[in-house]
């Protein structure tokens, strides 16, 4: 066990963990965001550097700090480590630094973005970055590229955090699609344009942070936050079942995994669930999915009635 | 019991002067002012006849703009609805299809836009959220009407007509 100090919180972790996953035990602000790092992905992280931390204290045996900020998606702990993420001017500066990086030739389309309202990229933006963009050059732009029926690709919003390649490289059998290219031209695609037929391959929208990857199925449909998100489940025999429905009246528009407080998938779900059952029949609805009320998916959602109020008028 | 504040008047119950009992001279001073209104710039303007003109920031019916070559600037992307407290704004996007791009401005357009004028307080948070410039609130009135559904006002309403177009860049936010 190893005992470490995240912006003045002491926890205790197993060796071998994280500080990413020791700030996220602690929660909060403390928890660093991340953009490619995912917990259910292997050799997921350390390309974004979003999460960079200070480590102002190597360790009880060594108290020397690093050199540099590290990303601590990558960077286990050590015991009587402490460690800055909000606390320090350095990281905060760092972080908006990255933002800019990476919104350097994302396009401004969330007007447009299926992902908008739930998009790490915007939330990122919103909490680190600047106002205004100092990129006086053209936005770099890809050619649009068909990857089947189910899914959209949209590449120039790609962040390039490789998460949905891990996704089709772990998770499904056969992977059919990559990173190609290299440096400022490199892109996400399919090999020789081939449809991507997998019965997970649709995982990859869920994990993809930005609106590169969408459902198609969902395309322009709603906007997230004028739809109803429901818990729900069916017996699949490819997946658990377990699902998050996006209703809008008594249409269901969206199926996607089920998310967890840090925007990353609990369970993988199969194609079936994804893009073949779209009626609320086929499910077994379990209760509306607890969304964060910062979030703007929350927005107009009423949880609770007013009906004890009016009770006691009543009596 | 001492007075709060020093605005409270004593009455005195003091015999009027012959100058006062009179009554003429006030009587003379109150047809004075009387009179001097009628040289005076009139506070009330005819009105079917003449109209006043409103205030740059008189927030009216709204008006979906369309841009110089005639494209619907509105995306659909829900951003007037969500920041709409009374909720009266819906709408259904829709994909552009290839050759349409004169009559949209992007990729997504709104397909129903509707605005339910009973419900809207003319708040003006809808033009205040609109990322694309594409909703403004003019000094148009919305009209009167015995049918509660007239109020629900479509795109064939909000449209901008591009024969005559409604001048906002007073609304345009500066930055």
């Amino acid at each position: 066990m190893a005992k470490v100090t995240i912006d003045g919180h002491t926890v205790e972790v197993p060796d071998g963990t994280t500080i990413l996953q020791a700030a996220r035990a602690i929660g909060g602000e403390v928890a660093p965001p991340t953009m490619c790092y995912h917990s259910k992905l292997k050799t997921s992280g350390g390309y974004c550097r979003t999460c960079i931390v200070k480590v102002s204290k190597g360790s009880d045996k060594d108290p020397r700090p690093m050199p540099k900020l590290v990303a601590s998606c990558r960077t286990t702990v050590m015991d009587g480590m402490e460690v800055q993420n909000l606390t320090s001017p350095e990281v905060v500066d760092a972080r908006k630094g990255v933002v800019e990086f990476l919104l350097m030739n994302h396009p401004l389309d969330c007007p447009i973005c299926d992902q908008a309202g739930e998009c790490h990229l915007q939330d990122l933006g919103y909490q680190n970055g600047g106002e205004k963009t100092r990129f006086d050059f053209e936005r770099r732009t890809f050619e649009r590229k068909d990857i089947g029926d189910k899914i959209q690709l949209h590449m120039n919003r790609c962040i390039l955090c490789y998460r949905c390649v891990k996704t089709a490289d772990q998770i499904t059998d056969g992977r059919c699609h990559g990173v190609m290219n290299r440096g400022d031209v490199s892109e996400i695609s399919t090999y020789i344009e081939k449809a991507i037929d997998n019965d997970f391959s649709g995982n990859m929208i869920d994990v993809c942070p930005v609106g590169a990857l969408t459902d198609k199925t969902f395309r322009f449909k709603s906007r997230v936050w004028f739809t109803k998100p429901m818990d729900a489940h069916r017996d699949c025999k490819k997946c658990s079942g377990k699902v998050t429905l996006w209703e809008k009246g008594d249409e269901v528009l969206r199926v996607t995994g089920r998310k967890d407080q840090w925007g990353e998938n609990e369970e993988w779900i199969c194609n079936d669930c994804r893009f073949e059952h779209k009626k609320t029949s086929d499910w077994t609805i379990e209760g509306p999915r607890n969304i964060d009320r910062h979030s703007v998916i929350s927005q107009n959602h009423y949880m609770k009635l007013a009906t004890p109020h009016f009770k006691k008028l009543d009596k | 019991m001492k007075a709060l504040t020093n605005r409270s008047k004593v009455a005195v119950n003091k015999e009027l002067s012959f100058m006062e009992r009179l009554y003429f001279p006030a009587i003379i001073k109150g047809m004075a002012i009387t009179l001097s209104h009628l040289f005076k710039k009139k506070a009330t303007l005819k009105y079917p006849e003449v109209q006043k003109e409103f205030a740059p920031v008189y927030r009216g019916k709204h008006v979906l703009k369309r841009d110089e070559k005639g494209a619907e600037n509105c995306t659909a992307c829900g951003l007037c609805a969500v920041a709409c407290p009374a909720e009266a704004i819906t709408m259904t996007a829709a994909e552009r299809k290839k050759g349409e791009e004169g009559k949209y401005r992007e990729e997504k357009y709104a397909a129903v836009y509707e605005i339910n004028m009973l419900r809207c307080i003319f708040c003006g948070l809808c033009e205040e959220a609109c990322p694309k410039e594409a909703i403004f609130l003019t000094d148009e009135i919305v009209k009167t009407s015995y049918d509660r559904q007239d109020f629900v006002y479509g795109k064939d309403k909000l449209v901008e007509d591009m024969n005559n177009r409604i001048d906002i860049t007073k609304r345009q936010k500066k930055y």
